[in-house]
């Protein structure tokens, strides 16, 4: 359980995020904790609750949030995902979320660089363990892995080691002076994000990494209707393990989708933010109660 | 059997028919990435380190692992002969799977036996032991080294640091985890 220096702290860090947000034109949204289907996305256990599933993200409805009108929307909740424990993951944790309409996941960057630069100059005590100072490092997944790993994203993908590869060998380089952005995916790691106009073997998505922890993932959107159900049941065909009943194809979503011309948004880990904010460790020293403090 | 969601540091598992300790766990998990498992491994017989990352799908076996209390009996060469104290059989270890313990055994000392598929593969001492001096330089008055500790050899032939109020024939007691002097033990 946090001590009250540290829960008072982490109001303020909420409040910040809040206040930059709405000082940015943002519109606060809260949408459904308890899904009926699942997000297509293999590699995500889902957690049950009854006959509905608690989400592991809000980006179904924020996107549709923006088909209804929305311009620039954010929203702070808790998200779920089975099986995830570690130094850096909780099964339940606090995401934040964005998203632009008319934007690409550039303007997310520079979002994600001056939230980061207003926590600073409003919260203390702050421990960042990197600087923010001058122009934050840009790496493509290609480059990075071409120095990191002496072989292409594809080849690493083609002996089945990409994950492994990034976690052990790339990871631990990113961001370790200044925060840095890992961006261009190859396609098949970005299900819903939009192939990039003048590489279309990429997806426009990124990851923000500091002091080799992974903060955040941004794309610009994929707003292909049928693009996005193809990739959509080329996930749940990978998904062998998880529930059948939630694997229905999201009929409303890929009916609103065709309402949006161009969109970015992005899912932040924000008690991840706050662990770096405080100069911590793990993410069980910096939650209000880490699974541990919880009677069993 | 175990899954890879059950592994943790200090979970002992089996790999190639040997016995193994997770010294080290990370769970690792990139955005919209697979589940891995980094372990840091050390053999429990051999003692050698590895490390190995694995997935969700993989499954490992449980080490045939059980501990005995047992009685520490006597030395013949290398082999050194325990006693189990519920069903009174006997057993040896060698002296080169004791390692330094040798240097901590007595005569009838109770401890902790580990088997592994039937056979001894490690001790646990007690904490403390109290061993006999049998050499002690005097303490040389005037030393201007700057330390304040000497060298002394107790019983087994254990050699350490002791204060120098220590002499020949005086019982210390020696931390067994550190191979440490304690203090000087009052008969």
């Amino acid at each position: 359980m946090l001590d009250q220096e540290r829960l008072h702290l982490r109001a303020a860090f909420f409040q910040t995020v809040r206040l930059f947000f709405q000082e940015q034109g943002f519109l606060e949204v809260d949408t459904p904790i308890r899904q009926p289907l699942l997000i297509p996305e293999q590699n995500i256990t889902p957690v049950p609750s009854v006959d509905h599933f608690l989400q592991s993200s809000p980006e179904l409805y924020m996107k549709r949030l923006l088909a209804g009108g929305s311009d620039k929307i954010f929203q702070l909740c808790h998200c779920f995902r089975y099986g995830e424990r570690g130094r850096l993951h909780l099964e339940e944790f606090v995401m934040l979320e964005w998203y632009r309409q008319d934007c690409d996941y550039s303007h997310l960057m520079r979002d994600c660089k001056e939230l980061i630069c207003f926590l600073e100059s409003r919260l203390s005590p702050w421990h960042f363990p990197v600087s923010l100072r001058g122009p934050w490092q840009k790496m493509t997944v290609h480059e990075a892995f071409l120095k990191y790993c002496s072989m292409t994203p594809e080849q690493a993908l083609e002996q089945d080691r990409f994950d492994l590869l990034l976690v052990e060998k790339v990871e631990p380089e990113l961001g370790v002076d200044i925060p840095a952005f890992l961006c261009d995916y190859p396609l098949e790691l970005a299900s819903l994000a939009r192939p990039k106009p003048e590489d279309p073997d990429v997806a426009e998505r990124f990851e923000l990494y500091v002091a080799g922890v992974e903060l955040a993932n941004g794309f610009s959107e994929l707003t292909d209707p049928l693009v996005q159900r193809s990739r959509f049941e080329e996930e749940y065909a990978q998904m062998d393990t998880e529930p059948e009943r939630g694997k229905k194809m999201p009929e409303l979503f890929l009916k609103d989708l065709e309402k949006i011309e161009s969109a970015a948004g992005i899912a932040m880990g924000l008690d991840r933010l706050f662990m770096l904010i405080c100069g911590g460790n793990s993410l069980s020293e910096v939650v209000t109660f880490s699974p541990d403090d919880l009677d069993m | 059997m175990f899954s890879a969601s059950d592994l943790r540091k200090g979970l002992k598992i089996q790999i190639d028919g040997q016995p193994y300790i997770i010294t080290h766990f990370e769970f690792s998990k990139p955005g919209k990435g697979q589940s891995l498992y980094r372990c840091k491994m050390r053999n429990m017989i051999t003692g050698n380190q590895f490390s190995q990352t694995y997935r969700s799908n993989e499954k490992f076996e449980k080490p045939a692992l059980e501990e005995r209390k047992m009685q520490y009996l006597y030395n013949q060469g290398d082999e050194y002969h325990f006693m189990d104290t519920e069903n009174y059989e006997q057993t040896f270890i060698t002296k080169e799977q004791l390692g330094d313990n040798v240097y901590f055994l007595q005569d009838n000392m109770e401890l902790d036996v580990l088997f592994f598929d039937e056979k001894p593969i490690d001790v646990t001492l007690p904490i403390f032991v109290n061993l006999v001096v049998t050499v002690a330089e005097p303490w040389a008055k005037g030393d201007t080294s700057g330390n304040d500790t000497k060298p002394v050899t107790v019983e087994t032939g254990y050699v350490l640091q002791v204060p120098p109020f220590v002499v020949e024939g005086d019982k210390i007691q020696i931390d067994t985890r550190t191979g440490d002097y304690v203090t000087r033990v009052k008969e």
